[in-house]
């Protein structure tokens, strides 16, 4: 019985790991040439998946949450919130990824594959609540990730940047798995409950070194100052398709552990972490926005865009409340639709042969040319600086009134201040593909499927999306309370 | 306590301590060769392994060992893709020396 009742609880993971190994086999099989059909039915899974997410989120017997695999996974409404953003993230991305290949006659069916056994590990690190059950959904999304930069085999860039993503992510998986171990040795336990008991009277040396090895593996995976320096080269490199990935789902599944571990075992003593977690939110700001400035990649730009909208998030971390981890979770949700929409509008800026187009300058006077897609880009520019009528503006807004009413004040003026550096070059490209002359460099070919993915975002984050607040801002209530319910 | 062949926990701290660090340093101060970092990645995550297993001893608890075991597998799967893209690296560059490892700045 107990058996059946964990299966239920974890169906999401079950049904695409078995979605996966399937789609492996027919990839195995049927050879390159069931490329589109495979991404078909890795997006059909990702919804039977996300389905089943609603399913157990809606279902009222479970609004608690419960525990299966005898404690090492947790069923509630933190993880269902974080997999569902997790899901609509993955499957934007393959909706946008099979022309870009295509047109290098580069995409294989392991490519949605390995998209799907990245989703998997993501669900079982948001879902887990045992460092062991963390450890592997983590390297299960990682690997996953450092084939898929390194994917373009064309690209000497791509496999740079999957060595670089490799060496630096086994080398932060190695700082993280020290700090587990130690927290293990000076707890006795490695489930969050039994951390959370075994530090009950306050924390020793020992498990307090253990902490901070957790976090500074955590902000290398979140890419986090001062361990983001593999992000740009990272972003650049990698296939624009994998880029909107990374900077999307990953992201998402490693701020909501780094939420988890933070406010569940060691939420009792929140004094142990919480400067690390301010300098860390308040130097990815200052970096991130001063990084982009000078920047002429596009890609590297929204790589020092991401490190900036981090800091932002950490700052609804720092505050260690439950009005703090609601709003980063109603930042997470509005991060991932701007940072989706505007990688798909990256990826739609070709030149004459078919080739991407990257650099800056060529995108001037986009407006002229083609009106439609710079206006988008153009919002998702505006809507990242955090500018009123549009969504972005709301997700810095609740972050910051978290802080403030943790008493944080400093932090929350040094942060608004510090956006203000970032504004200046969401601003200049806007500038650049407004006001400058026309560069005519892009000879952009709409693709349904990517205006589609291109047009739900902007309007998300367009001023209407805020007929959405009050459902957002319950979902993530309800998501974080989740945390901070001790059993 | 747990009799350890009367060596106490504490020992086993350091020597995974030593280890980790001389991983950790083997991947930044390697000028040479990327199978260095190799090594040096697996040379941490065996510091790790040694300490899980010390404290489950020391502990009398079954758990750290099990996360070794765990650690073990991931560790093998983690070189065969780190192996398999420096091969890919190594075909398109011709080379596999850090120093070359540059062809974007930062």
């Amino acid at each position: 019985m107990d058996f059946l009742l964990s299966f239920q609880l974890s169906a999401p993971e079950i049904i695409l790991a078995v979605a996966g190994l399937v789609l492996l086999m027919v990839a195995a099989f049927a050879g390159n040439k069931s490329a589109q059909t495979v991404t078909y039915l890795a997006i059909a899974s990702l919804v039977a998946a996300g389905a089943v997410v609603v399913e157990l989120f809606t279902n009222d017997a479970l609004s608690q949450g419960a525990d299966a695999w005898s404690g090492l996974y947790r069923m509630d409404a933190f993880g269902n919130f974080t997999k569902l953003l997790i899901y609509l993230a993955t499957i934007g991305c393959l909706i946008v990824t099979p022309k870009f290949f295509d047109a290098k006659g580069e995409y294989r069916p392991e490519y949605p594959v390995l998209m799907i056994f990245g989703a998997v590990g993501m669900g079982i690190m948001v879902s887990a609540v045992d460092l062991m059950t963390l450890y592997i959904g983590l390297e299960l999304s990682s690997l996953s990730s450092y084939v898929l930069a390194s994917y373009s085999r064309s690209d000497e860039r791509s496999a740079e940047a999957g060595l670089k993503y490799f060496v630096l992510g086994a080398l932060a998986s190695g700082i993280l798995l020290y700090g587990m171990s130690l927290v293990y040795g000076f707890t006795g336990s490695t489930s969050y409950l039994g951390i959370r008991a075994a530090l009950a009277d306050g924390m020793g040396t020992g498990a307090l070194f253990g902490v901070v090895f957790v976090l500074a593996g955590l902000a290398f995976k979140i890419a986090a100052v001062p361990f983001h320096m593999w992000t740009p080269d990272v972003y650049e490199g990698a296939p624009t398709p994998v880029t909107a990935f990374f900077a999307t789902a990953p992201k998402v599944a490693a701020i909501a552990i780094t939420m988890r571990i933070a406010l569940d075992p060691f939420g009792a003593q929140s004094d142990a972490w919480q400067q690390i977690i301010i300098f860390a939110a308040l130097a990815s700001i200052v970096v991130g926005a001063l990084g982009a400035i000078g920047q002429e990649n596009i890609k590297r730009l929204l790589a020092y865009s991401s490190i900036n909208n981090v800091g932002f998030i950490l700052v609804g971390l720092a505050a260690a409340t439950e009005a703090g981890a609601a709003a980063m979770l109603v930042y997470l949700a509005i991060y991932v639709a701007m940072s989706l929409g505007s990688f798909v509008a990256v990826l739609m800026l070709r030149d004459k042969d078919g080739n991407q187009v990257e650099n800056i300058s060529d995108i001037a006077g986009l407006s002229r040319s083609h009106g439609l897609l710079a206006l988008c880009l153009a919002i998702m520019m505006l809507s990242l600086a955090g500018i009123p009528p549009l969504f972005g503006f709301w997700g810095k807004f609740v972050v910051f009134q978290a802080a403030v009413q943790a008493d944080m004040i400093i932090l929350a003026a040094l942060g608004i201040a510090a956006s203000v550096i970032g504004a200046f070059y969401y601003l200049k490209i806007v500038k650049i593909m407004y006001f400058d002359d026309p560069a005519d460099v892009v000879e952009a070919k709409g693709e349904t499927s990517r205006w589609v993915v291109l047009l739900v975002t902007t309007i998300f984050v367009s001023p209407l999306g805020y007929l959405l607040t009050p459902w957002l801002g319950d979902l993530a209530a309800r998501a974080a309370s989740a945390m901070f319910f001790v059993i | 306590m747990t009799n350890l062949g009367g060596i106490a926990i504490e020992h086993f701290i350091v020597v995974s301590a030593i280890l980790f660090v001389l991983g950790v340093l083997g991947i930044f101060l390697n000028r040479k060769n990327v199978i260095i970092i190799l090594m040096a990645i697996e040379l941490i995550l065996l510091a790790v392994n040694i300490q899980l297993v010390a404290f489950s001893a020391f502990l009398n608890d079954l758990t750290g060992q099990v996360f070794a075991m765990f650690v073990l597998t991931v560790a093998a799967a983690e070189a065969a893709i780190g192996l398999a893209i420096l091969v890919i690296y190594f075909r398109g560059r011709g080379t596999i020396a850090v120093d070359d490892v540059n062809r974007m700045k930062g």
